[in-house]
């Protein structure tokens, strides 16, 4: 980064130019240029989901497909998902004070004998600026904590997570322990890790696979528009 | 060039030193081995069609072909592409496995998932393939992010050299792991080669398959 990088004074950009600073800002990894755009424009008069989706989660989007292509790298995402957090950190609160739309509900964990979370935290953050109120269940979660979370919080979708050859077969105890309990049918389930691939989640009898965060991200709001469909189809039905 | 009647091992890197010592010392020397860069394991994708294309290159000109590598985190491409050529593997999901045997290895994850596994080759490359390969000598901030969630670094041996120790014991430090050390020797990886060189199919009872 040169010397006149350093210096620019984010205050005197427009809104355009901030956010697309931001973007730049967030492609870098910087928290701290990212705290202080998400401060101007809070003070401009946008909305927290305004300031989320077009500075904050458009940047990410734009980490995603250079990280898809090649382009960018694990650590030079892990920095951009921290600058992130950063303005995440800022957002979060008023969010919920202002009420953004949510899009629907996700419960999201790696499995048992996994405690490998750095795909499930990007995904868990992208969902979240999509709108989505994710129930993260953490590392290494046998299957009483998923059936236990879904009994409590009824998500619409069951994100499980794993990176390891040996742990990515207990997603398909999860899927059977849904099946046995009679609601695998109420619960969209989508996995995701570095060495799945969609034949092992045909195979577990999973509804779909995500290569990456921002791939969860359109595949969870394919499922919920098909669900809204479904729903409005079965009223149109009784009516 | 090798012999008609030889046998070809189509090898991860990191088992190229193992390999060839096992080798020369018992006098195989109608083994050859190939090898694949130890950094695909960065992307275990492109393992399958790399080992495919090592397969293909030299049915011609060997007898029996097997290959060296545990899953990798192909997540069961590489059995796919190696059913489909008609060669077999070593058993295991990845070399930590077979070098500390299938089941204290199963013992060692279930006892504790948050352990890290270095052999003699990691402890080697310990600088390039994690230190580096991870980003972390340029943003050791990044450190927690990536082992957080470990505890303990277990240095799997195969060979008794001081040094590595040391620098096993190092890397763990560096990590902000606890530190334990267990020799396993060549483990499975020496009945594999013992078991090819007295023409037996070695992977038959015992090609892993994962996903079946």
């Amino acid at each position: 980064m040169d010397e006149t990088e350093t210096d620019l004074d984010l205050s005197t950009l427009n809104n355009e130019e901030l956010v697309s600073q931001m973007h730049d800002d967030l492609y870098d990894g910087l928290g701290e240029e990212i705290v202080e755009g998400v401060n101007i424009l809070l003070g401009r008069g946008w909305e927290p989901y305004k300031v989320l989706t077009e500075a904050l989660v458009e940047g990410m989007r734009i980490v995603g497909v250079d990280f898809r292509d090649g382009i960018l790298f694990v650590p030079e995402v892990l920095l951009s998902a921290n600058a992130m957090k950063s303005g995440m950190f800022i957002l979060k609160p008023l969010l919920a004070e202002t009420g953004a739309p949510k899009m629907g509900k996700m419960l999201i964990g790696t499995v048992k004998g996994d405690i490998h979370d750095i795909g499930k935290n990007l995904v868990t953050m992208m969902m979240e600026g999509a709108g989505f109120e994710v129930i993260d269940l953490g590392i290494n979660n046998p299957v009483e904590n998923f059936l236990e979370a879904i009994d409590e919080h009824q998500p619409d979708i069951l994100g499980m997570s794993a990176l390891l050859t040996t742990t990515m077969p207990y997603m398909k105890v999860v899927i059977d322990a849904l099946i046995e309990k009679g609601i695998r049918n109420d619960i969209e389930v989508l996995v995701g890790g570095a060495p799945l691939n969609e034949a092992f989640a045909a195979s577990i009898g999973a509804d779909a696979y995500c290569r990456d965060a921002a791939m969860a991200v359109e595949t969870a709001k394919d499922v919920m528009s098909r669900r809204q469909g479904s729903a409005m189809a079965a009223m149109a039905v009784s009516a | 060039m090798a012999q008609p009647t030889s046998t070809l091992l189509i090898a991860c890197g990191a088992l190229a030193r193992e390999i060839t010592d096992l080798i020369e010392i018992h006098n195989w020397h109608h083994m050859a081995v190939q090898c694949l860069p130890a950094i695909l394991h960065n992307t275990p994708g492109d393992i399958p069609e790399g080992v495919r294309q090592k397969i293909r290159e030299n049915k011609p000109t060997f007898e029996k072909i097997l290959v060296v590598y545990g899953d990798c985190g192909t997540g069961g491409l590489l059995d796919t592409v190696l059913a489909e050529e008609g060669v077999e593997r070593i058993a295991g999901p990845h070399c930590y496995e077979f070098y500390a045997g299938a089941e204290h290895f199963r013992a060692l994850s279930e006892a504790d998932p948050g352990t890290f596994y270095l052999t003699d080759y990691l402890v080697r490359q310990f600088r390039q393939l994690v230190i580096e390969g991870l980003g972390l000598d340029r943003h050791p901030e990044l450190r927690d992010a990536y082992f957080g969630n470990y505890n303990k670094l277990i240095y799997l041996a195969q060979s008794e050299e001081l040094e590595l120790r040391v620098r096993a014991k190092a890397a763990a430090d560096q990590l902000g792991l606890a530190y334990e050390f267990q020799f396993t020797g060549m483990g499975g990886l020496i009945d594999f080669l013992a078991n090819a060189n007295e023409g037996d199919s070695p992977g038959g009872s015992h090609i892993n398959r994962l996903l079946a």
